[in-house]
Formats: structure tokens, sequence, C-alpha cells
């Protein structure tokens, strides 16, 4: 229903815009002003947007990560341009006075301005009790970027950090204090965690479990006093006269609604703060909206942001004149992991609902507990805990949000799946199921977009938003957008290209199976046709050195190669190669540089040092490249297969040998891992770190594989990326001796080599594969599969036939023959042409060129 | 003009080489035993001497070589684009006599 007429105005008349207001750019202010630009309000209005803040919205709800990436930009969701583009004004460090209301105006900081509708998106502020000594400079709230910013600051001269407050926030503080390495302390008034969310059962398996991680809890205690410490900064002191030493101090004690500005202005707030609103979003005066966490609704506050996305897009609605629009409340489940213990919490999580039923579920072996709570005649689904292990949790709230009746033994929801319990079907689901809740994303918007072309997840995130707020609903949606692709008889094709109905993985398999040594074997008996193309060849060249480690210049192999590959270079722009010989760990004596000077110099070769440790020489004519070689193979270099997709650098800091910090030999282990698995080809390149102490400046984390020296051996991580696609790598396994290191990552590099795609790195493979990381170390290091030691003895293969193919190459005169640049003349190719640049060469442009030929012709 | 080239053998089955015929760079490819196509080395695309150094394939029927610098695929016999209908580059007719390698063209 679309009215032409809005609040008295004609919205025909572009003339006579007026102004709307939204004060407040959080997640939930921006994402009003996404809905508003989805209603094209800004055909009808100037829109202007108020923050007292420097920066523009960010993602509050990752703020945590904050900690490992220190980089506001990825935590940023406003897109300027945008803002730019649909003419929306943001005021930014302006905070927002009072708003006189007869006359419609808002009295700014900085200025005064009219408007027509306002938006008051003012968020909340966190709770600080008010207890004697909560000012000190060492005490902190969680909240924004800046107080995140002090802590880490003030957690550099600290030893111990206590939380106030056992709830989700402060454990998420917690956690951060503990990664910042800080003897963790959490204190609750309540006698258990996670009050609003858990049970007494989960809160204490909660307890059990984040205090077998290190954190110290303490709970049901009344904190009185704050004052100077013996030890440390700070001393605690409770009602129960118990004390407690710390450094620093972050308060997590709940939000309170930032309604300062209604209260100067006179709208109506709750009895204890809140701006009240009714079901359209309106204050009590009907120009001015109120939403997110500074609202109060049916005398209720809500703190996540799910909610306050609905009320924005409610409010937007409204004002666009679509009035049957309206916010009626919100599901307030939740589903996290906090200091890595899932915990789940859906709807009635205390069985308050008169006569209800509770089902439990508890397994103290491996620290799970579940509970679901039914109505009295158990046909409905009230509510639901979970503690260590939420992976019913989607199928648990399907059933909340949907009213869908239980089966005949509801028990049978959480009880260990030993026959598969009957887990809800996609095609059960009703199609108002709400799939994602930060965006609220329905089934069936889902199903039409999938109608509508958009076949992939990335696809579906663009067109609906789902899964692009807090993620957690990524399965379910990857699971509706599979479904409703079956639905419409669009087969899921992960075919390696149309020459094999194999998928990368199932052709590795056969290919190891039947031993397979060359193409024509493979797709005379796998494929069709007896040719190929550039895409199978390629990666049934890599599988075949992946499992028996041939000479790739074999006749047989060499038109599998890509050029790279085939000539042993990495190809530029201008058809020259670039040369990188191996400089293990990065360590090199001064007579092996003074040998890749002498060559660079003598064949007029552009010098540069590669970010993995390695010097790289470009501009080498194909015909040079053997001459190049011959000379650095002599003084005992060889191949640093950077041209490959295979094993590239390990780098290394310079470790315990002479570093003051060092805790272990980073280079000696760096060294040895590269010479173990140099020559290893993979689905992709891959790369390698060890730093020897915990400063990390070997840069481990963003590799395929991250080994971190400890006081008690090496953690291992694993599956980071640096790049395109930046992640940072999991914490795999702590304290490994040597030996079992190497076993873990043998196992890693066979398993990855087993199973991904064509062209996947680990980062992303591990992103794909069910159960992640969880999963991975079941193969690994439990040895789920029963294949670790094959695992390790395909690898053996593969070191066992390690060459290096540039000295094969060279003693090779009949393959020398291919790096001329023609079969029949001596001559070079004459396109290869340079120009001096800051004192080195680089490939000449069109127009230089050009130039220089008609300076030769002269 | 017809030209020899070089001996069969001297290209590996499923790879090119380059000839220099007639001042011009002319990439060759050797697909099966006795099966020879020959085109234009230069690669429009990125203006370099390459296209000997991609890798052969085949397209519902149609032989091709794909560039080894940004992959666009060029039709063996009649040195189409086939990701780029506006672009064709010479192709040239190849001869097979006693076990060597001309260029009739």
């Amino acid at each position: 229903m679309y009215s032409q007429y809005i609040f008295g105005i004609n919205l025909e008349n572009c003339c006579m815009k007026k102004n709307l207001v939204i004060v407040g750019n959080g997640m939930v202010g921006h994402h009003f002003v996404q809905q508003a630009i989805k209603e094209k309000l800004s055909e009808h209005y100037h829109i202007h947007v108020f923050s007292e803040e420097a920066v523009p919205a960010y993602d509050r709800v990752q703020l945590s990560s904050y900690f490992k990436h220190f980089d506001l930009a990825q935590l940023n969701l406003v897109d300027l341009e945008q803002y730019q583009q649909e003419k929306i004004m943001l005021h930014q460090n302006d905070l927002v006075t009072s708003i006189d209301r007869e006359n419609k105006i808002i009295n700014t900081q900085n200025t005064q301005l009219a408007y027509e509708i306002l938006v008051l998106a003012t968020g909340s502020y966190p709770f600080v009790p008010p207890i004697p000594g909560h000012q000190h400079e060492n005490c902190f709230v969680y909240r924004t970027i800046s107080d995140l910013d002090a802590i880490t600051q003030s957690a550099k001269k600290s030893k111990v950090g206590v939380v106030v407050g056992g709830g989700l926030l402060g454990l998420e503080a917690a956690n951060a204090l503990m990664n910042l390495g800080l003897e963790t302390h959490v204190v609750e008034f309540a006698p258990q965690l996670m009050g609003i969310q858990l049970d007494v059962d989960g809160g204490s398996l909660l307890r059990k479990k984040i205090e077998s991680l290190g954190v110290h809890v303490h709970t049901s205690k009344n904190t009185k006093n704050i004052s100077a410490g013996d030890q440390h900064t700070l001393k605690i002191e409770f009602a129960d006269d118990s004390q407690l030493e710390t450094d620093i101090i972050v308060f997590s004690a709940g939000i309170r609604p930032q309604d300062q500005l209604a209260k100067v202005s006179q709208l109506d707030l709750g009895e204890r703060g809140g701006i009240v609103i009714d079901n359209a979003c309106k204050t009590s005066d009907e120009n001015i909206f109120a939403i997110g966490e500074c609202a109060l609704w049916d005398q209720r506050i809500f703190g996540l942001v799910a909610p306050g996305y609905t009320m924005a897009s409610v409010a937007a609605s409204q004002i666009a004149g679509n009035l049957e629009k309206t916010f009626d409340g919100a599901d307030m489940s939740t589903k996290l992991k906090l200091l890595g213990v899932e915990v789940g919490s859906i709807g009635d999580a205390h069985a308050r609902t008169d006569k209800s039923l509770a089902y439990t579920y508890m397994n103290p072996r491996e620290q799970v507990y579940k509970k679901i709570v039914t109505s009295s005649d158990g046909k409905k689904l009230l509510g639901a805990v979970l503690v260590g292990d939420t992976s019913d949790y989607n199928n648990l709230l399907q059933f909340y949000l949907n009213d869908m009746p239980l089966p005949a033994e509801p028990e049978c929801l959480i009880l260990p799946s030993m026959d598969g319990a009957p887990s809800l079907g996609i095609h059960a689901l009703p199609d108002t199921a709400q799939i994602c809740s930060c965006y609220s994303v329905s089934k069936s918007d889902i199903s039409q977009a999938v109608n509508n072309g958009a076949h992939t997840i990335s696809d579906i995130k663009k067109c609906t938003n789902a899964s692009t707020g807090c993620g957690g609903c990524a399965q379910l949606v990857k699971d509706v957008v599979n479904h409703e692709l079956t639905q419409l008889g669009i087969a899921v094709n992960n075919n390696l290209c149309e020459h094999f109905s194999y998928t990368r993985q199932e052709l590795y398999h056969l290919i190891r199976v039947n031993e397979f040594k060359n193409f024509t074997d493979v797709i005379t008996q796998l494929g069709d046709g007896t040719v190929g193309c550039h895409i199978c060849k390629p990666a049934i060249g890599s599988i075949l050195s992946s499992c028996w480690n041939e000479y790739v210049l074999k006749d047989e192999l060499a038109g599998l190669q890509e050029t790279n590959d085939f000539f042993l270079g990495n190809i530029q722009k201008d058809g020259t190669y670039s040369v990188v010989p191996r400089i293990a760990g990065g360590e090199i004596t001064p007579e092996k540089l003074m040998v890749l000077g002498e060559t660079a110099k003598e064949f007029n070769l552009y010098t540069k040092i590669t970010g993995g440790q390695r010097v790289d020489l470009f501009g080498a004519r194909l015909e040079h490249l053997p001459h190049i070689w011959k000379k650095l193979i002599d003084a005992g270099f060889e191949t640093g297969h950077a041209y490959a997709k295979s094993l590239r650098t390990v780098k290394s800091c310079v470790g315990s040998t002479w570093c003051r910090y060092g805790v272990d030999d980073s280079v000696g282990l760096a060294i040895n891992l590269e010479h173990r698995y140099k020559g290893l080809r993979a689905p992709h390149k891959l790369k390698l770190g060890v730093s020897g102490c915990t400063r990390e400046c070997a840069e481990a984390q963003s590799k395929d594989v991250g080994v971190i020296a400890t006081e008690n051996g090496w953690n291992l991580y694993v599956c980071g990326n640096g790049g395109m696609r930046p992640r940072h790598a999991d914490l795999f396994a702590t304290d490994l001796d040597e030996e079992t290191l190497i076993k873990y990552i043998d196992r890693f590099f066979m398993f990855y080599t087993r199973t991904a795609d064509k062209l996947q790195r680990t980062s992303v493979w591990m992103e794909k594969m069910e159960g992640g990381i969880e999963y991975l170390r079941e193969v690994i290091i439990q040895d789920s599969l029963g294949i670790a030691q094959q695992l390790e003895d395909e690898m053996q293969i593969v070191i066992q036939n390690y060459q290096c193919e540039w000295k094969t190459t060279i003693e090779n005169s009949d393959k020398l023959k291919r790096f001329n640049h023609f079969i029949n003349s001596s001559k070079g190719d004459d396109n290869i042409v340079f120009v001096q640049e800051r004192d080195q060469i680089r490939p000449a442009n069109i127009n230089e060129k050009q130039t220089i030929k008609y300076q030769e012709v002269n | 003009m017809i030209e020899r080239i070089c001996k069969l053998n001297d290209i590996t089955i499923n790879t090119g080489v380059v000839a220099l015929y007639n001042e011009k760079q002319v990439a060759i490819f050797r697909v099966s035993d006795t099966e020879i196509y020959a085109i234009d080395n230069f690669d429009p695309f990125s203006h370099a001497n390459i296209l000997s150094r991609g890798i052969i394939g085949q397209d519902q029927g149609q032989l091709f070589v794909a560039s080894p610098l940004y992959k666009q695929r060029f039709n063996l016999q009649s040195g189409q684009c086939l990701d780029d209908e506006d672009v064709k580059i010479n192709a040239y007719e190849t001869k097979i006599i006693d076990q060597e390698i001309y260029i009739d063209a």
C-alpha cells in the first residue's frame, strides 16, 4: 500500500523535500538508512544522519574480533560512497543536544536543522554499578572500539584482569582478557553465569568448562568497594569480606537505554528508562520514531541486534506509508561460542511457563548439557538450553519459531543420534520459517531468490542479505538453497570440466587406486575424448605429481603443465620469466647472495625481495633460463618452485639463536620443514611460517601452516591466508614436540591434497568442510578415519621422489631444446624490450616499444 | 610459400613450438602423432609472443589453445577467438612430408 500523501506532504513536489533526520549511526541507525534506501525515501526526503562518534557505524556484534586483527576497517558497515550516491548527509562528531518538538527543529553541538520526521537510534550505554572506586583509570567498559583500544593499552602493563558481570557480554570480555594474556577472573552477583539465557544446570556446566580453560569464576559476589591494591593496582572488596587483587577491571553489568535526548525533549519514557514506542515504533510524538536499544516496547528493551533491525525496517516501512508492517516483539533466542564453549538458548529456557515439561540430557564425559521445555501436552516447544554442543539449535529453533508439532517423544530431539534423531528436513519447514533473524529472511524469500536465478550462496547473500549479519544461519541457508535447487531439478554440479564427470577429489582417489601415471590413461578410462582442456590437464598433472612426484617435464606429462611449470619459471606480462631459487627459511650466506647479484647483473635481470624471504629475478628471456639456472645450481642453489602450485616458502623470524625474546630455534625448524615439503604439488600453493615466540614476527598465522614456539614446544596453526581473502589461521594443536608436529603437518598436507577442490587454498577448503576445524582435528589428531598412516606413507613417497627439476633439466640436452624461442632459428623474440627505471630494467609499454623500434630503423 | 620448419619429432605431442616463417612468429602445435596446426604466436590480448606456450584443449569438438597469460582460447584451425567473437588471428596450412613439418600459406 503506497500513499502519495504522507504526513500531509505532496511527494511529487520535489522542491518541497523536507528532512528525515536520524540520530545515531550505530548498527541499528545504519540499518535504518539501508532500509530507507530500499524504500526509496530519499526521493521524498533529504536524509540526514547525526552521530556523536568520529567513525561511521561498525559491527558491534563482531567487536571481539577486533582483538584478533585490530583493524577497524574489517568491522566497518558503512559504504561512504553509497551514502554519497544516495545523497545521505552524514554529520559525524556532532551530538544532538535537544529537540524543539513544537517547531520540529533539532539543536546539535554545531547546528540547527528542521525535520519532518525524526528517528532516534541512540542505542544504549553500559551500566556501571556505582561502586566506590569505579572511576579509577584502570576501570573500563566493553562497548566501543575506543574501549577496546584502552583495554589493550592497559593490558600491556598488567598481569591480572577482572570482569564484573557474568552475562553474555561479560564472558566475551573475559575471552578478550585471556587473549591479551592476562590471568582472568569473572565476578558475578548472581549464583550462576548467564542467568538470563541458561538454567542452573546449564550455567554450572558452562562454569566448569570455562574454569578448565583457566578462567577464575566467582559467583554470588557483591562488589562493595574498589581501592588501591597491595600486589596489584587495584583491590576489589566483596560484601562477604573476601577480596580480589587485579590490575584492570572491565564492567559488564548490562546496558541502559541512551534516552537522555528523549528525556530533555520530554518524550514518554519507561519507569526505568527507555523511550516508549508503539507497534509502529512511534514515540509519544507522532513525528518521532525510536528504534533499537534506546526503545522500550511493551515494557521491554531488546538488547540484541536482530530486533533492532526489525524495528528499523518497520519504521522505514511506516514512513514510506506501509502502515501494515508493525513490530510485534522479537525472539531473543541466541546461539554463540563463548571462550570456545558452544552455548544456545531458546525461548523459555527456565521452564517458567505454567505446567511446562522439561526434558534434560547430561553427558559428563563429553561435557554436554541439553534441555528442552515443552507445553504440558508435549506438543509445542517452549524453550531450550544447550551447552557444549549446539548442533541441535537450528532444528529446535525452527520447531519453536514455527509452532510446529513435536514428535511423540520430544526427548529424541536432544538425545545423541544413535540411530539418527528425526532431523527436521528443509522440506518440513513452512515458507514463513525465518532462516536469517538478523535480516528477517524467510524460507520463501530464499526460494524466490533461487527461482529468480540466484543459485550460489554468494548470490543469495547479495540479493537477500541472508547470512550477512552474525552468520549463524550460514549452514541453514546453504541447506535451503540446495533443497530449492534440487526442487528445480538443478543438479549441484562439481564436475571437474566437460571432459570428466568427477570431482577433483574423486579423480584423485581413482588415479591413486588405479595407479594411473599419465593423462592418456586417465582420460581414456575415466573421461571423454582424448584431448582434454586447459582446466582438466593442469588439474590432473597436479594430481599425478601429488601421487607419484615424477619429473614434470617427462614427455607424457609436459603437455599437462601450465607454461610456468613447463618452463619452470613464472611468466610475466611480456613473455619473459622470473627466476626464484630456494632460500630455505630465508637463510642465505653472503657468498650465495653475491652469486644472485652476479647472475642478475650478467643477465640484466630486475631484482626484488619477495614477501616469502627470497630474491626474485625478473625479465629472464626464455633462451637464457637454462644458462641462468646452470650458474645458480653450480653455486649450490636449487629450484624454489615459485612457478608451481606447491610448497613455496617457510618464512621464519630469526628465533632464539639471536633474538633476546626467542623461545626456540625458528630458523632451524623452518629450514627442516622447507626441505621436507619442497616439491610437494598440491591443489594450490602452500605457504608456511615459523615464529620463535608469541610476538609472531614471521606472521605464521597468515599461512596455510603456521608454527609458533612456546615454552613447552610448538603451537600449530592451520588454514590461514594472506592475499585476496585474508584469514587468521586456527590454533590446531598446542605444545607439540617436533616429531608430532611433523607428523600432523604430513597428515594435514596429504589430507588437503586428497580432498580439496582444484585451486582451492586451505583456508577455503576448511571453511567449506563440514564440521570445520573440529572435524579436521578428529581426522588428523584422533585418526577418526583410520587413514593417518596412509597419509604419512603417501607423504613419504613425495619426499623420497623429490628432485630439483632445474638440475634434471639442465642435465638433459633434449629438454633444453624447448628453451630456444624458435624451433628453426637461433634468434630471440624481438618483441621483448626493456627500458630503465630506478636503475633497473622494466618491460617497455606499447608506445615506448614503437619509439624504440622507430629509432632502430632510423 | 611453402617452407620446411622442423622434424615432426622435434615437437612433443600435446605441446607447441614457435617457428620463424616469412619473418613472422608462428605457433605450431602437435595435437597427436600426426595432427599439426599453426596459428600466429602473437597474443592480441597480452601483446606478447606466447601462444605457443598455451595448453591445448578441446571444447565441443573444437581444438583450441588457451593463452598462458590471460587464458583466452583460440581455435587452432581457424584462429578464431572462442571468448571474443571480434578477435581472430591468422591460421596457417601445415603439411607433414617424410616426418618433416612444412607451413604452406
